[in-house]
């Protein structure tokens, strides 16, 4: 036996990581109907799939040790084959990502970067045939690990297949984008490697990721593993002979011409969507194009520099805190929830409106409470209309295929109207939707406690009013709860829940548990003009429509912000909203803060002419702002570059959020920036919003400190 | 019902199709299948069966009955058909579970082979599973004290070790001798099965792993002891009393496993394309005393044989389940065959292989058809085996391979 000690110089690297839940490599002898033996290693941490097997320098460290050890036993002729599984419903839940974001010298990330290399590196050069039966999930360096196997089986029960890396602000560093495109082509790896990592980091099923090549055989997770291990046998005996239909050769012209068109989708889906803010996608798009040209170790050098380079990126650690603090910790554990012990029951809904938005909020009670929801509204036309927007939505996910017949039916029963509010008399929950006006929410509540029994929350979906001032005039004033939806309700996974002075921890109880049976995460937030969302939002749009009003050009102000990656430019923003809501919002913040929410008298020109978006389509397709729109404004003589009205803005936002932080209108900034990346859809590589203003400086430009340490 | 249907109705030929069955593994924390589910051994014998026959759309499959002694925990909730279902068989296809102790697994196929020969299901599957680490036999039940008060079954009786002992008592000449030379040769016949390679092809690996461990595949009966003599047996304890002749040698251990059957009517093999492996003559079950559980067998047999128009003599090849060496010597005895008669279990018995209870009855079937393909000459052959609670029960079978079969029944 030589010395086992190629794995000697990663040792280092567990120093730094102590607490590293360790996935171990349990090795079995597996004698096949053929008399052969197969060394089997099942990957394995010791918890069940609620703490997936992830993959830390110790568990790659031990990993490696093993492999050197079958390489030694497969040249003494122990063994003609080895293969990896998972435990559970997880093959390997890739690199463990507080691990790696806690690595924070270069030459650390590197190591780690190297590390996955030198054990991958092994498992095509054992001297015997290596194969990985993907028995669940398998993403990341979870799935890199399959890809450098010489065959692969997957489990048509496998969920969760992907190379995320793109989303997390890496790159498949540890051969994927190599070795995928070969095996599947260069589509499907976009689709696995660009596309699904932007796109919410969506993932593959088994069956997807078999079919596309990713696997040379499927089966059914009954009996998945005893399969794998028969059809290894027949491998090894030459009875199976494994074709790879899907499996490419960069070097063939045509297959080059697809690459490059890939490589060029891509580039424009990572422009759609980041703006080029995150470098990580276009590491991984530059490594993808470059990939048929190069060897393997070639391509790994250069993974390995991608990687070490992209650890020490903001974005990096940006979107490893966004991930796995707020949305995956915080997120389902929110700060000042009541104990859920404490809250009631609620098994009757009533939707106080037939409006579009109260359509959206009786179908998100109905199909997640499965619990009657009555709409009401001043006449039976506007109740039917309401009744009838809900169902045309339940017909619309049926025919998607989202739902089945039997589900639609129910819900559809489950929704109901009346233009008399006494079908609220043994309601436990109503909410109301009606139109923003503190008057005409004041009087719907005084005319439900009427009727309502002294039990029944009463929530607002208010986006801006005061939620004190619509208590002041209850009898049970400790009943009524803000409880803020985003629009589209039914996509958009952030709630505000508004508590005011009086209301009680019963109803602030039920409020959470309601959010997480409607599968949201809440927020509590103290009542303060348009909370968080909404507050920060208007600040940044107000920003650039001051400079837009001052004589910047309008391409330079509805650009200048893309740095900052967001969703949507602020003037499409704005014309999503709606000029009138928005300006009604800021209305309420200009009454709270005059100087920091200025009233644009442009945007009220335009609400006046009824122009619904300061873009419009030119004649050749091309956004412009049409000469009519521009003849109703007056602008000033002040214009600003992109720079300075990014800057400015990003002061903007870090005086406000200090402002808010310093009203307790949550808890902590970890909560404005779990609003900002769900109810707003900042990106995740900015942190949702404090990491990125203080990595710019605009934290301690305004206020002479940075949010976090 | 008809009158049409009622009046010339024909019983109909049944069909023993092929059979298969887990390895059987020891039960307790530390054998193979601890952390294994046993509705999903089941499950994976069930699919197994249908692997095999890719002719057989599982769409055409009429009933799925499948037998556990304990139905509760993983064994609970009707196994016949959550098993149909977990292993992927359509919805429109129905199940049940069943139980008669040891006699599971043979009584789903003599109820099922009921309904074929009726004519209301054309091809069905049987199976039994028993983790008896997961479920200690009678661990559950709550015996009524009546049993006890009105003298209706000696207390004994319940323990299966005691029934063994009792028939020791009650036929001095079934010595302890001559129980553990049966065992040995049990061990040795079974050896030499596997040797032969007799015994791999009706079973399906399972995949499982012990704590700590990683996965591995198991492929062979747990309970396996080779090279078992006499004179190791000799010196074992027994258990169920001071000086007595029951040991842990020459007895069936405590196991875990599953196994499976696909029946159809003659008609259906036909059609479909489905081999026969053994073509259903009689079956019967009897009753006994319950303190002499182990002596259920004789008057089962006495009665399929009769309802058959057969003698002893016509049985060319036994599968005598061996839950107790003592059983089985005395049913030899009673019907004049010799302890070593080499038509009694050629591959061994329980004894080695292992005894999970309610999955038994279709092992002894699936091994009494392959030595069917291996004995043309032989014409019947018969599977029997005893019953908790003083029962029996012989299923006889015809060889399909032998050149009369078929010509008169």
């Amino acid at each position: 036996m030589s010395q086992n000690t190629a794995f000697d110089r990663f040792e280092a690297l567990t120093a730094i990581l102590p607490d590293e839940v360790v996935t171990h490599s349990l090795v079995q002898d597996v004698q096949l109907p053929s008399g052969k033996t197969l060394a089997l290693i099942t990957l394995d941490n010791g918890h069940d799939h609620t703490r997936p097997a992830t993959l830390g320098p110790a568990t790659m460290i031990e990993l490696g040790r093993t492999l050197e050890a079958l390489r030694e036993r497969a040249a003494a002729g122990e063994i003609a084959a080895v293969a990896v599984t998972g435990s559970g419903y997880v093959f390997a839940a890739g690199a463990d990502l507080s691990a790696v974001s806690s690595l924070r010298e270069p030459a650390q990330g590197r190591d780690m970067a190297e590390l996955g290399h030198a054990v991958y590196d092994l498992l095509p050069a054992l001297g015997v045939p290596s194969f990985a039966f993907i028995n669940g999930t398998a993403l990341g360096g979870g799935l890199e690990l399959p890809l450098a196997c010489d065959y692969r089986t997957v489990s048509t029960g496998a969920q969760g297949l992907g190379l995320p890396e793109a989303f997390i602000g890496l790159v498949p560093g540890w051969g994927g984008v190599y070795r995928l495109p070969r095996l599947v082509g260069p589509e499907a790896a976009l689709m696995v490697m660009i596309e699904n990592p932007l796109n919410n980091n969506r993932s593959v099923n088994g069956t997807v990721f078999g079919a596309a090549g990713g696997a040379d055989a499927t089966f059914e997770p009954a009996d998945f593993l005893e399969q794998s291990l028969l059809w290894a046998d027949r491998v090894l005996t030459g009875a199976t002979e494994v074709t790879r239909p899907r499996a490419v050769d960069p070097s063939d012209a045509q297959v080059a011409e697809r690459w490059a068109a890939a490589v060029a989708k891509g580039r424009a889906l990572v422009k759609a969507k980041t703006s080029g803010a995150a470098p990580a996608p276009g590491k991984v798009l530059d490594l993808f194009e470059a990939g048929p040209t190069l060897t393997q170790p070639e391509s790994a050098a250069l993974e390995v520099a991608a990687l070490t380079e992209l650890m020490a990126t903001p974005a990096f650690h940006n979107t490893v805190y966004a991930f796995l603090d707020l949305v995956q910790k915080r997120g389902k554990r929110p700060a000042g929830a009541p104990d859920k012990k404490l809250a009631r029951p609620v098994s009757k809904v009533g939707v106080v409106g037939a409006g579009l938005m109260a359509a959206q909020l009786a179908l998100v009670f109905a199909q997640k409470l499965k619990v009657p929801v009555v709409m009401t509204d001043m006449d039976q036309e506007r109740v039917d209309r309401g009744v009838a927007h809900a169902h045309a939505d339940i017909d619309k996910q049926l025919s998607r295929g989202k739902i089945s017949q039997d589900a639609a039916n129910r819900t559809k029963s489950l929704i109901s109207g009346s233009v008399d509010k006494s079908v609220y008399a043994d309601a436990d929950w109503v909410i109301e939707a009606v139109f923003e006006e503190i008057g005409v929410k004041k009087a719907v509540f005084a005319e439900l406690e009427a009727i309502v029994s002294p039990e029944c929350l009463l929530a607002t979906n208010t986006s801006s009013l005061s939620v004190t001032e619509m208590a002041a005039g209850l009898k049970h004033p400790e009943r009524l709860v803000g409880f803020h939806f985003f629009n589209p309700v039914a996509y958009m996974p952030l709630v505000e829940i508004v508590a005011q002075p009086a209301t009680s921890q019963e109803v602030l109880a039920t409020a959470f548990v309601v959010a997480k049976n409607l599968r949201k995460t809440a927020v509590l937030v103290k009542d303060a003009p348009a909370f968080v969302v909404n507050r920060l939002l208007l600040r940044l749009m107000n920003e650039v429509q001051e400079a837009f009003d001052n004589g910047t050009p309008a391409e330079v102000a509805d650009t200048a912000l893309e740095p900052m990656g967001l969703p949507m430019s602020p003037f499409t923003l704005l014309a999503m909203v709606g000029l009138p809501v928005a300006q009604h919002v800021s209305e309420t913040l200009h009454t709270a803060f005059p100087e920091r929410f200025p009233l644009s008298a442009n945007v009220q020109r335009l609400i006046d002419a009824k122009v619904t978006s300061i873009w419009a389509k030119g004649e050749d397709g091309a956004p412009e702002v049409p000469a009519s729109t521009l003849a109703l404004l007056e602008f000033g003589d002040a214009p600003l570059s992109r720079e300075e009205l990014l800057v400015r803005t990003q002061d903007a936002l870090a005086l406000e959020v200090k402002a808010m932080l310093d009203e307790g209108v949550v808890a902590a900034a970890e909560d404005i920036d779990l609003c900002m990346i769900l109810g707003a859809g900042w990106p995740m590589f900015i942190g949702g919003l404090t990491p990125y203003l203080d990595q710019v400086g605009a934290s301690e430009r305004v206020n002479g400190s940075r949010f976090h340490g | 019902m008809s009158p049409a249907t009622s009046h010339h109705r024909a019983v109909r030929d049944v069909v023993f199709v092929d059979g298969v069955r887990t390895p059987f593994g020891r039960a307790g924390e530390k054998g193979m299948y601890a952390s294994v589910r046993a509705d999903d051994l089941a499950v994976k014998a069930v699919r197994e069966l249908l692997r095999r026959h890719p002719e057989l759309d599982p769409a055409a499959i009429d009933e799925v009955a499948i037998a556990a002694t304990t139905q509760s925990g993983d064994q609970g909730l009707t196994l016949g058909r959550t098993v149909s279902l977990l292993a992927g068989i359509p919805v429109t296809v129905p199940g049940y579970a069943i139980d008669r102790l040891c006699a599971g697994a043979m009584t789903a196929v003599t109820s099922l082979a009921g309904a074929i020969a009726f004519g209301s299901v054309d091809v069905a599957v049987a199976g039994g599973v028993e983790h008896m680490g997961h479920h200690p036999m009678g661990l559950d039940a709550d015996p009524n004290p009546r049993f006890v008060s009105e003298r209706l079954v000696d207390p004994a009786a319940l323990n299966m070790g005691n029934t063994a002992e009792n028939l020791h008592d009650r036929f001095p000449s079934l010595t302890k001798q001559r129980t553990d030379a049966y065992a040995a040769a049990s061990q040795a016949k079974a050896a030499a099965a596997y040797e032969r390679g007799d015994i791999q092809p009706n079973l399906v690996p399972v995949a499982s792993r012990r704590a700590g461990e990683g996965w591995n595949l198991r492929t062979r009966d747990e309970g396996l002891r080779p090279g078992t003599t006499v004179e190791d047996l000799a010196g074992l304890r027994t258990p169920f009393r001071a000086h007595g002749r029951v040991t842990a040698g020459n007895a069936s251990g405590l196991n875990d496993g599953a196994t499976a059957a696909l029946l159809a009517s003659g008609e259906a093999a036909e059609r479909l394309g489905l081999p026969v492996g053994m073509r259903l003559v009689s079956f019967a079950f009897a009753g006994v005393e319950p303190q002499v559980m182990g002596y259920g067998p004789v008057p089962s047999t006495e009665k399929a044989l009769t309802q058959a128009g057969l003698s002893i003599e016509d049985i060319g090849l036994f599968e005598v389940n061996e839950a107790f060496a003592v059983q089985v010597i005395a049913f030899l005895e009673h019907f004049g065959l010799a302890d070593d008669d080499p038509r009694v279990n050629r591959y061994g018995g329980a004894i080695a292989f292992g005894h999970p209870l309610a999955s038994s009855g279709i092992r002894l079937m699936t091994q009494l058809s392959r030595q069917f393909e291996q004995h043309p000459e032989v014409r019947y052959g018969l599977t029997t085996m005893c019953i908790g609670l003083g029962m029996g029960g012989t299923v006889i079978w015809e060889n399909p391979h032998h050149a009369e079969y078929g010509q008169d029944a």
